[in-house]
C-alpha cells in the first residue's frame, strides 16, 4: 500500500471518524444518497430473504399450516411436539451428529496430510495441488451418480466389488447394506472426495504463513526429524487455521442433503429406509413432500438454533482462535 | 492417518531434501492421487459404455467399442432434455455469479467509505445474517418466495442466491485499507462518492471481485438443494436436478445420465483449472474469516 500523507489521513482511511468531527459537519446529503443506492440491492434482499423469512418462518412454527404457507391458525407448540415426538426425526437428529463425529476428524486430518505432503514437494507440488483440490468442482449429484452407480455399485464389476474380488471377497450391495453399515463407507467416502482438496488448501495458505526461519531455528536446536517439526511448529502455529477448518466442515456436516438424497433414495418420500436420513431430508419431505410447512419450519428452527449453538460452544472451547502466541 | 505415516518415514533423516525422503513424498503424492483421480476416470469410461457393458460381471478398463448413444440419449430425453438443463444451469450461473459479487462489492464500499450514520447499524444488520446457516433454512426462504410467486419461475431460482453477507464482509475489508490518497484524488477532479466508486474503486477491487465471482460461479452451478424445492417444472430443472431425477428414477438410463454428468462436468473442470489462482484466492478471503 502506498506511503500515507499525514496521520489525520490514515486515521480517517481506516477508523470511523470519532463522534465530534461528524457532528461539525453538516448532514451530507450527497453521502447519503450514493450509500442508500449502494447498498439497497443487498438490504432489500436481505430484509426480504433473511429477515421476513425467518420471521414469517418461527410464526409459521406455531401455525397449523399444513398444505398453506399463509399463516392462520394459531397452533402454539404443537408442532414442536410432533417434531420431538417423531422418532425419524429424533433420529435423524442423532445420525447427523454422529456423521459430524465421523467426517470432521477425517476431513481434518487428511487434508492436514495432504498440505504436509504437497508443501514437502518441490517439482510437481502445482499438479498434485491441482489433483487433490480437482473434486472440488464436482457436484454432489455427479459425485452420487459415481459412488452410486460406478464405484460402489452392488454390480460385481464395480470397482470396489472388483477390488475385493482381488483378495477373494464376494460382490457386496454396498449402498443396501445396513447391517454392518456398509453405506457408511459410501457416505463418507463420498464427502471425502468433494472437500478435503478445499482443506487442504486453506492449510497449505496457513503453512506459508510459518517463518522459515523457525524451522532452520529448530533445526539448530537438535530438534530435527520431520514428524517433531510438524509436532511442535507446524501443528502448534497452524492454530487459527485449524480453528476456522473445523468449525467450517461442522457447519457443513449439519446441514449434509445432497449425498444422502442421491445416494439413499431409499429412505425418501416417507419410507422407513435405512437410517441414514439428516435433517435436511427430513425436513424437504415434510414441507415439500408433505406439504406441512408449520413442522416444516419447526424443524428448520430446531436445526438451526442447534447449528448456531454447536457453533458457540466450540467458539468457547477453542477461544474462538484469538488469542495468538501461545 | 496419513498425516501421522507420513513424516514417520522421514524420522531417520533430518534435512527437507535429503534424496530418498523426497522418493518417498512423491511415492506418497502418486499412490495418493489414484483414488482422487479414479472417479473422473470411471465417469469417462462409463459414458462410453453401453448399458450391458456397465451392468457387465467383469471388470473392464476400457469400452469394447466407443459408444457415444449415451451423449445422444441424454439430449434427446424427453422429460428431461440436457441442452434445457444445460441452459438453466448456466443462466442461474452466468447472472448470479457477476451479480452477487457486485451487489456484495456496493454494500462493503459504502458501509466502510462512506460515513454516514447509518454505515454501522446496516453492516450489524448484514453481518447478523451470517449467523443463521443458509441450507437449513430452505423451508423459511420457500415460505416467502411461494408467497412471492417465485415457485416456479426463474426469479424464484436466481434472486434468493444473490446476497451474500460474508462477501460483503470482505469486500469491507479490503475497501478499508483502499488508500485514502486515491479517493482524495478523485474527489479533487469531481468525482463524488459514487464516482470514486465506480471509476477507482471497484476497477482497484477486480482480483477480490474475480475471486469471489468464480468461486460464486462454481457454487450456483453445482448447487442443488435450492432449485430442486424451488423448480419442480421440468423446464426449470437445472443440470444438477434434472441429473437426480434420473439418478432416483425406476429405470436408469446410464449410459446417458453418465454421458449427462460428463457434459456437465467439463465446463466447470475447464473453469476450475483456468481460474485456479482465483478459486484459491477466493477461498482463502472467504474461508479464513469462515
Amino acid at each position: 500500500m502506498s506511503v500515507r500523507t499525514g496521520a489525520r489521513q490514515a486515521d480517517a482511511g481506516t477508523v470511523r471518524p470519532a463522534p465530534g468531527s461528524a457532528r461539525r459537519r453538516r448532514v451530507d446529503w450527497s453521502a447519503w444518497r450514493a450509500f442508500a443506492l449502494l447498498t439497497a440491492p443487498l438490504l432489500v434482499g436481505l430484509l426480504v430473504f433473511k429477515y421476513v423469512a425467518m420471521g414469517w418462518g418461527l410464526l409459521l412454527s406455531f401455525s397449523d399450516a399444513r398444505g398453506t404457507i399463509a399463516l392462520g391458525d394459531w397452533a402454539g407448540l404443537a408442532n414442536y411436539r410432533t417434531l420431538f415426538g417423531d422418532p425419524r426425526f429424533r433420529e435423524s437428529l442423532s445420525m447427523i451428529v454422529v456423521f459430524t463425529l465421523v467426517i470432521v476428524p477425517l476431513t481434518f486430518a487428511i487434508a492436514l496430510g495432504l498440505a504436509v505432503l504437497v508443501n514437502r514437494l518441490r517439482r510437481g507440488r502445482a499438479l498434485f495441488r491441482t489433483t487433490f483440490f480437482l473434486p472440488a468442482a464436482v457436484s454432489y449429484v455427479v459425485a452420487s451418480l459415481i459412488w452410486k452407480m460406478s464405484l460402489f455399485s452392488g454390480v460385481p464389476s464395480s470397482a470396489a466389488n472388483s477390488l475385493a474380488a482381488l483378495f477373494g471377497q464376494e460382490p457386496t450391495a454396498w449402498i443396501a447394506t445396513v447391517d454392518p453399515p456398509l453405506y457408511w463407507v459410501v457416505l463418507v467416502t463420498v464427502r471425502l472426495w468433494l472437500q478435503v482438496g478445499l482443506y487442504m488448501i486453506l492449510f497449505l495458505a496457513g503453512m506459508q504463513e510459518i517463518p522459515a526461519e523457525l524451522y532452520e531455528a529448530a533445526r539448530v536446536d537438535g530438534a530435527a526429524g520431520q514428524w517433531r517439526l510438524f509436532r511442535h511448529i507446524t501443528f502448534p502455529l497452524l492454530r487459527n487455521t485449524s480453528v476456522a477448518v473445523t468449525l467450517l466442515l461442522v457447519i457443513a456436516a449439519f446441514q449434509a442433503f445432497d449425498e444422502f438424497y442421491n445416494l439413499l433414495s431409499t429412505g425418501l418420500a416417507g419410507a422407513p429406509g435405512p437410517d441414514g436420513r439428516p435433517p435436511l431430508v427430513y425436513l424437504y419431505d415434510v414441507s415439500l413432500v408433505q406439504q406441512d410447512y408449520g413442522l416444516g419450519s419447526a424443524g428448520a428452527f430446531v436445526v438451526t438454533l442447534l447449528i448456531v449453538l454447536v457453533t458457540l460452544v466450540q467458539g468457547r472451547l477453542v477461544g474462538f482462535g484469538r488469542r495468538d502466541g501461545d | 492417518m496419513s498425516d501421522e505415516r507420513l513424516p514417520r518415514r522421514r524420522t531417520a533423516r533430518s534435512a527437507r531434501g535429503t534424496g530418498r525422503a523426497r522418493i518417498g513424498s512423491y511415492l506418497a503424492a502418486v499412490v495418493i492421487a489414484v483414488p482422487f483421480l479414479l472417479p473422473f476416470y470411471l465417469l469417462l469410461r462409463n459414458s462410453l459404455m453401453t448399458q450391458a457393458e456397465l451392468g457387465a460381471l467383469e471388470w473392464r478398463w476400457w469400452p469394447e467399442r466407443i459408444d457415444l448413444t449415451g451423449f445422444a440419449d441424454a439430449f434427446d430425453n424427453g422429460t428431461a432434455p440436457l441442452g434445457r438443463a444445460l441452459l438453466n444451469s448456466a443462466l442461474v450461473a452466468v447472472v448470479s455469479a457477476p451479480v452477487s459479487t457486485l451487489f456484495a462489492s456496493m454494500a462493503g464500499y459504502a458501509v466502510a467509505r462512506i460515513r454516514v450514520a447509518a454505515a454501522r447499524p446496516v453492516f450489524l444488520l448484514v453481518v447478523a445474517t451470517m449467523m443463521v446457516p443458509g441450507a437449513a433454512t430452505f423451508v423459511p426462504t420457500f415460505v416467502v418466495v411461494g408467497s412471492l410467486g417465485g415457485v416456479n419461475t426463474l426469479w424464484g431460482l436466481i434472486v434468493p442466491g444473490l446476497f451474500n453477507a460474508l462477501a460483503v464482509l470482505l469486500f469491507r475489508g479490503f475497501y478499508l485499507r483502499f488508500p485514502q490518497e486515491i479517493e482524495d484524488a478523485g474527489r479533487i477532479d469531481g468525482l463524488g462518492h459514487l464516482g470514486v466508486y465506480l471509476r477507482l474503486a471497484l476497477p482497484n477491487s477486480a482480483g477480490l471481485l474475480a475471486a469471489l465471482g468464480v468461486l460464486s460461479f462454481i457454487e450456483h452451478w453445482n448447487s442443488f438443494l435450492w432449485p430442486l424445492v424451488i423448480g419442480q417444472d421440468p423446464a426449470l430443472w437445472t443440470v444438477q436436478v434434472a441429473m437426480s431425477t434420473n439418478l432416483t428414477a425406476q429405470a436408469i438410463n446410464l449410459p446417458a445420465l453418465f454421458a449427462s454428468a460428463v457434459v456437465s462436468v467439463v465446463p466447470l473442470a475447464l473453469v476450475f483449472l483456468v481460474a485456479q489462482r482465483w478459486i484459491v484466492r477466493g477461498i482463502l478471503a472467504t474461508g479464513i474469516k469462515g
